[in-house]
């Protein structure tokens, strides 16, 4: 097995929609021009946690001069049923949770249609609910956690083992809940013309998009998303706003309905990352071989629609030990669903397994480091594949040489400088490396260029940019005679981009389309030649366990009297594979270490239990991290050679760069300090003696 | 309908005539009524900057800016300053952006924060407020940071601005 041969990847090519995104001119779903004056929606939004809607008084606010239509449950069009509550969008008067869409109003401007929404008069018969994430209250066993795998695992016998093992380290870590707020608000511009939707729509994959929309209304749905303003997991599967979008405008066909979610409503229909509390129990012997990991984890889901996030799941592959187990417990809460947000599991996960080696590194007298190399797998610990590549401790070496680890005195509280503590961390990572079926590439040669037609999506990660190199090298031309259509139903079907698996999926299917191109006409095409293909099944994939993996240093700084925690210095090692444009690519995974900074010190969404709404919905309450935030951030990576996960020899990098980075800058906090912080985000106060 | 109230602004140079509601902001004015989509509605609120545009050479927040109060104002978005003004195309050499949404606002705003260090005026990460701005990365990274990027493409924003600083 080999790799592809590599002219352009491998060389840093400039996005390719760079110019039109320094000017502002990429066209996002809300600023599509459509034909005729697009009709504004407002929706009317719940007010209580759960119950049912007894009534809806329209009548003022139909009235209201402007106002085109008000939509309620009594008249909204039918949709057809399907398994996902979510998109029960004006179906009926059950109340799931605050904020829910109870009316809509679709007037001539923005103005009158926020003023109209403000006029409806919504009465409930209100039910009692339960929104508080309390994680000793009544849990239940979920049968499948939210990435498909199984909610429990286990090897050996756990139990005894930690009752037998010379050193046991137990604790238990807690991370919040957090939202995704990319910049975008998620917009949706829809027209029905002759029986037919054309939607604009913010998402990381039209045609996951389009078949959703076209069950719903068992219609012909086209649907295109040129630019998406980030994604971060929330804008993969279709929420509430969008199907309103839709079935607004289906009541005024010929007319655009253009639908752009305000921030606060950020915070109420597009899901988050459900908290989390992870009891971790380490048994070792005293030269800290690990005899037992087990990670149990109670997190917080919506009761009428399941997510659990799979906290435990990294630590099935991350590290050696005979005896161990996973499980998950799901807490039902009155809340909108909990989705998918960049490196769900293991974003939240590391947080608990990599703090825990930290703790038992230091109750074990040994270099967190050198513990972690000690328990280094030689296959997948629970499913016994080899592994197609694994740097971890490569990654860990070349980190603690870059970053001066050997120069610091391990002892906690021993480094002070201008009333600052300064102590460093390291934190471990893994994110699988998969391949999504379904996509399929069109190749045709026309002018003089090789025309790359894919559904792909690029929310920001390069897609365009970096298939157009992927093309370039399969066909052995110059990337000037490649030209990628993404970003619509109106091409090819591509898989969604998300799981970190877009590039491998996609870049396959455009390997393959292009063998199949060269195969048939060579290099010396005439015009109109074409191929196509789908997306290859990976051969490897039931031979070997595939992960990217990363090691994660941090510097931090906490404020001896007011315990401000700062970050001066962030260093990520990545085993990646083959890294195929490394300007985009160092981007990409600083984007995700800056993503670890803020979960460590800034985000969460705080629910106020009387009333089931999150209470710091804005961005002056819930912070993510500012320039001013950001200091040194350096994103390397080792040369990795994987024949194995793809034609490119590619992993895929848009979520591991955020894992383990929160473990790495509490494990450095406690070791500037002496205080050990076991919940998520770090604040001041828990920094403070007395 | 609503009572409206004519204005007219200047766009990226060209003057446009327009009657709005009152209760229109500048961003929805430029957005809705004219078409000009390159300032971003990120917040509607002033906390993340997506909107930011020159207005008569000084950066502000377009949301929180009503349009009537701007008759015979001059505006410039990022459109307007183009891919060949030396910040774009220093956000270009430096791949200071990903999904591209929070961009046109953070080079409106570079430009603005450019123009305040050369008049002199301090930010809180200034240690000498009698001198001129030295502009390193940390002068940079707290001028710009009212401008999120939930990418984080922030390191090689500061670097862009740094480079920008120099021409």
């Amino acid at each position: 097995m080999t790799t592809m041969d590599a002219r352009s990847l491998g060389t840093s090519v400039r996005r390719i929609e760079g110019p039109d995104k320094v000017t502002g001119t990429a066209t996002y779903a809300g600023d599509t021009p459509v034909a005729g004056e697009a009709l504004v929606l407002h929706p009317v939004q719940a007010t209580i946690a759960r119950g049912e809607v007894t009534g809806i008084d329209t009548a003022a606010a139909a009235a209201l001069p402007g106002v085109v239509a008000v939509l309620t449950h009594a008249d909204a069009p039918r949709l057809v049923e399907t398994d996902d509550p979510e998109h029960r969008v004006l179906q009926d008067t059950t109340v799931h949770h605050r904020g829910q869409f109870v009316a809509a109003v679709l007037a001539e401007s923005r103005e009158v249609a926020a003023q109209a929404a403000a006029l409806v008069v919504v009465t409930y018969a209100e039910a009692p609910s339960s929104t508080a994430f309390d994680p000793d209250g009544e849990t239940y066993a979920p049968s499948v956690l939210g990435n498909g795998q199984p909610a429990d695992s286990s090897v050996g016998d756990p139990d005894a083992a930690l009752a037998a093992a010379p050193v046991v380290m137990k604790a238990s870590y807690s991370t919040p809940m957090e939202h995704h707020n990319p910049m975008e608000p998620h917009s949706t511009t829809a027209t029905w013309v002759d029986g037919r939707a054309e939607v604009w729509e913010a998402s990381q994959g039209a045609e996951l998009a389009r078949q959703t929309l076209a069950t719903l209304f068992d219609a012909e749905v086209v649907v295109r998303s040129p630019h998406v303003g980030g994604g971060f997991g929330t804008k993969g599967f279709l929420h509430a706003g969008s199907v309103l979008t839709v079935l607004a405008a289906r009541t005024v066909p010929g007319r655009p309905v253009r639908f752009a979610l305000g921030r606060r409503q950020m915070f109420e229909t597009v899901g988050y990352r459900p908290a989390t509390v992870q009891h971790m129990s380490l048994g070792a012997s005293t030269d800290g071989t690990l005899e037992v990991v087990a990670h149990d984890v109670v997190g917080a889901t919506a009761r009428y629609k399941e997510f659990v996030e799979p906290a435990g799941g990294s630590t099935r592959s991350m590290y050696a030990a005979p005896h161990r187990r996973t499980s998950h417990r799901a807490v039902a809460l009155d809340l909108d669903a909990p989705t998918y947000m960049r490196a769900p599991g293991e974003a939240p996960g590391s947080f608990g397994l990599e703090c825990a080696m930290d703790e038992l590194a230091v109750e074990l007298g040994m270099d967190p480091i050198e513990l972690r190399v000690r328990n280094e797998p030689d296959v997948h610990p629970e499913m016994g594949l080899p592994f197609s590549s694994r740097g971890l401790v490569e990654c860990l070496r070349t980190g603690a040489e870059r970053f001066g680890w050997s120069t610091w005195d391990r002892a906690p509280r021993s480094r002070l400088v201008d009333g600052w503590w300064h102590g460093v961390g390291v934190g471990c990572g893994t994110f699988p490396a998969f391949r999504m079926p379904g996509s399929t590439a069109e190749i045709t040669f026309t002018g003089g260029r090789y025309v790359v037609a894919i559904g792909a999506a690029d929310i920001g990660q390069g897609a365009r940019t970096v298939l157009t190199q992927i093309a370039a090298d399969a066909l052995g031309v110059d990337v000037g005679s490649i030209a990628v259509e993404i970003g619509s139903t109106e091409v090819p079907v591509g898989s969604i981009a998300g799981g970190s698996a877009g590039t491998a999926s996609w870049g396959s299917t455009v390997v393959e389309a292009a063998d199949r191109f060269r195969d048939k006409y060579g290099d010396s095409p005439d015009d109109g030649d074409h191929a196509d293909a789908a997306t290859p099944d990976n051969p490897w994939a039931e031979e070997y366990a595939m992960a990217a993996f990363c090691a994660q240093f941090a510097e931090v700084a906490v404020h001896a009297d007011t315990g401000e925690v700062r970050v001066p210095r962030l260093l990520g090692v990545f085993g990646a594979g083959r890294i195929l444009n490394p300007a985009l690519a160092r981007s990409q995974l600083q984007g995700g270490m800056v993503w670890g900074l803020s979960m460590a010190l800034h985000e969460e969404s705080v629910v106020d239990p009387r009333f089931g709404e999150v209470i710091n919905h804005d961005f002056a309450n819930y912070h993510v991290a500012s320039n001013a935030d950001v200091r040194d951030v350096e994103a390397v990576w080792i040369d990795e050679d994987d024949p194995y996960v793809n034609p490119m020899g590619a992993k895929g990098i848009g979520e591991v760069g955020i894992v383990g980075v929160a473990a790495a800058i509490a494990n450095a906090a406690y070791h500037a300090t002496g205080v050990r912080v076991r919940s998520l985000p770090l604040t001041c106060d828990a920094f403070l003696e007395g | 309908m609503t009572t409206t109230i004519p204005l007219s602004i200047t766009v990226d140079g060209e003057q446009r005539d327009l009657a709005v509601d009152p209760r229109t902001t500048l961003l929805d004015a430029l957005r809705d009524r004219l078409g000009v989509t390159t300032p971003k509605k990120g917040c509607d609120h002033g906390q993340c900057g997506a909107c930011t545009v020159l207005l008569d050479g000084r950066r502000v927040l377009s949301c929180l800016t009503l349009a009537v109060a701007k008759d015979g104002a001059d505006v410039v978005t990022a459109n307007g300053l183009g891919e060949q003004h030396p910040v774009s195309e220093a956000f270009l050499a430096n791949d200071a952006f990903q999904c591209g949404f929070c961009t046109p606002g953070q080079v409106c705003s570079a430009v603005g924060a450019l123009d305040e260090a050369r008049r002199g005026m301090p930010s809180a990460a200034t240690a000498d407020l009698t001198g001129p701005v030295e502009l390193d990365r940390a002068e940079i990274a707290e001028r710009m940071s009212g401008n999120l990027c939930r990418c984080a493409a922030y390191v090689n924003i500061v670097t862009a601005v740094e480079e920008a600083a120099t021409r």
